[in-house]
């Protein structure tokens, strides 16, 4: 795309704002927090019937900054291909809101921030945080917008999840819902996965039981490998092969543990890149809120009684290279749906980059968003 | 598959107001927006056509991607009113597996299918040629259709199978044809169930 055709279909500059709470929320794990701020950015303009809100949710290393670029940097948001004028969440018609989440580490109330308590940052005493209170948390922002209903609730992977418990815990405030390489509960392998991460960062010696900011260290190793076995686990075998294949650097092994193939170089990078910039309390506590969700829990297992309160309706989009989340996954959810005779359509998008397909603009997978946001009335 | 559409209001007519439906192969979701419109019915689509899953998207329509012949598993025995299969039978590779589900979780099951026992296509093969018509409109390299089967050979299979045939409507170009359907109807509407 040129610069210009670019320009024309970017939300253009944008900044956060911050929105303070004075009342304590409860927490799901019995914890409160007494008073907490949410950073958030919005694009688009919210209409005289306060209508058109969507609310994008975001996965693990996502945060509000979703479409357009801050003055001065040149890095779009997470997923400007999505949102955007002309664009499948379209901000002509729509009023899209991004928010980042509680304990998350970009500007909202976490474990860097400093607990009122203690006057030190709050480090590894930040109360475990559940997709079901970032839902709470998220609807406290939608009140004081002024926005009684959102036209829908989107969001990928983790965001998919807090998407699907919008339409469970406030069916009546949201009339649609895009629920996006998720899943209705992780599968035992996908714990493990965020436990050997978890694992990576807890035995950093630079992790001091969470309370590395006092002590002017960043746990950078256990980070750095967290977001590696992340990393594996998002793309595919096909795509990494496809990327990287067994390229050696040098052309010849060279009998070293220093970057080799060219698959260990693209790993070190993206795990340098996020130890510089995530925090290991938010790591540790994102992974624990998506190993906790599991709608059906408080149903016997059964989803189908576990959705039986949603109203809204549905479009359920999986991707078919995506092994951490897979299409059976789903399936689940889409049939659970239909069980409970709501609406659902749901599409199964041939894209081969695996889980992170969704943060991509695969043309199939952009026709039935942009198709499925076109049909909600506003 | 385009081109055919007055198999619907046979349809319709065994649709009960406000049942569910389950519409297998339902291409743009044509069918199923016409069983809202009469029948307020509650319908869900299957299909695996990509262009065809945003059709129905746009038209707002449920639709499911699947490739039917992975089956129904998902679905709850009983759940649908009739299940439909609009002229997608012959496409299928697994015809019996197909029914079967389709009775398994509808309570009926409505198909519709080309015959090609239809006295133009036999005409056809009389001269040495694969019968290209308006219920089988593509040439024999390039058809979608993988199962060639008449009328008689469907009810055999039916009786075969334990399936009860509890209706069936047979059209030449549109037209009702009462008198040796295998003969002279082009297209035939089943309503099945079991017994």
């Amino acid at each position: 795309m040129t610069d210009i055709a670019r320009s024309a279909r970017s939300v253009g500059i944008v900044a956060p704002q911050t929105a303070r709470f004075a009342e304590a929320l409860p927490l799901q794990s019995g914890e409160r927090l007494d008073g907490y701020e949410l950073v958030y950015e919005t694009y688009g303009e919210l209409n005289a019937a306060r209508s058109n809100a969507v609310l994008v949710c975001h996965a693990l290393s996502g945060s509000h900054h979703v479409a357009g670029r801050y003055a001065g940097d040149d890095d779009d948001g997470w997923w400007d291909n999505m949102v955007g004028p002309g664009k499948p969440l379209d901000t002509d018609k729509f009023f899209v809101i991004g928010v980042n989440n509680l304990g998350g580490c970009h500007g909202s109330t976490g474990p860097r921030s400093i607990n009122p308590a203690t006057g030190k940052p709050w480090g590894a005493d930040f109360p475990f945080v559940t997709v079901e209170d970032w839902v709470n948390a998220q609807a406290r922002l939608a009140d004081q917008l002024g926005i009684d209903s959102l036209a829908a609730v989107i969001g990928g992977s983790l965001g998919g999840m807090q998407a699907l418990s919008w339409t469970l815990q406030y069916p009546q405030r949201v009339r649609h819902a895009a629920v996006i390489a998720s899943a209705p509960k992780l599968s035992a392998q996908n714990i493990a996965f965020n436990e050997v991460a978890r694992q990576a960062i807890l035995t950093d010696p630079d992790f001091h039981d969470g309370n590395f900011y006092e002590h002017g260290k960043v746990p950078e190793r256990g980070l750095r490998l967290a977001r590696m076995v992340g990393h594996i686990t998002y793309l595919s075998d096909d795509a990494m092969g496809e990327k990287f294949g067994r390229a050696l650097r040098h052309g010849k092994a060279l009998y070293s543990y220093d970057v080799e193939f060219e698959i260990e170089s693209y790993l070190r990078h993206q795990g340098d890149k996020f130890a510089r910039e995530f925090d290991a309390n938010t790591y540790l506590l994102t992974t624990k809120a998506l190993d906790y969700y599991d709608p059906a829990f408080a149903h016997g297992g059964d989803l189908v009684a576990a959705l039986a309160a949603a109203r809204a309706g549905f479009l359920v989009v999986a991707f078919t290279t995506d092994w951490r989340f897979a299409p059976e996954r789903s399936r689940e959810i889409v049939y659970a749906l239909a069980h409970n005779e709501l609406d659902v359509s749901y599409a199964e998008i041939d894209c081969p980059a695996g889980h992170d397909s969704f943060l991509l603009a695969d043309p199939q997978y952009h026709a039935v968003l942009a198709a499925w946001f076109d049909r909600i009335e506003v | 598959m385009a081109g055919y559409r007055y198999d619907y209001d046979v349809i319709a007519r065994w649709i009960e107001p406000g049942e569910k439906v389950l519409d297998l192969g339902c291409g743009d979701g044509d069918l199923l927006r016409h069983l809202i419109a009469a029948k307020n019915v509650r319908g869900y689509g299957v299909e695996n056509d990509p262009e065809k899953v945003v059709a129905c998207v746009r038209n707002g329509i449920n639709v499911i991607q699947s490739d039917m012949n992975r089956g129904l598993t998902e679905f709850d025995d009983g759940f649908f009113d009739h299940v439909i299969m609009s002229l997608s039978l012959q496409a299928m590779h697994n015809t019996q597996g197909i029914l079967a589900e389709m009775l398994r979780v509808g309570r009926e099951a409505v198909v519709s299918f080309p015959n090609f026992g239809y006295w133009r296509h036999r005409q056809s093969i009389l001269h040495g040629r694969m019968p290209v018509s308006r219920s089988l409109p593509y040439q024999w390299f390039d058809t979608p259709n993988v199962r060639f089967f008449t009328i008689d050979d469907f009810e055999a299979l039916c009786e075969q199978n334990g399936i009860a045939i509890r209706g069936r409507l047979a059209f030449d170009e549109g037209k009702a044809v009462e008198e040796e359907p295998n003969l002279f109807a082009s297209v035939a509407v089943y309503r099945l169930g079991r017994d």
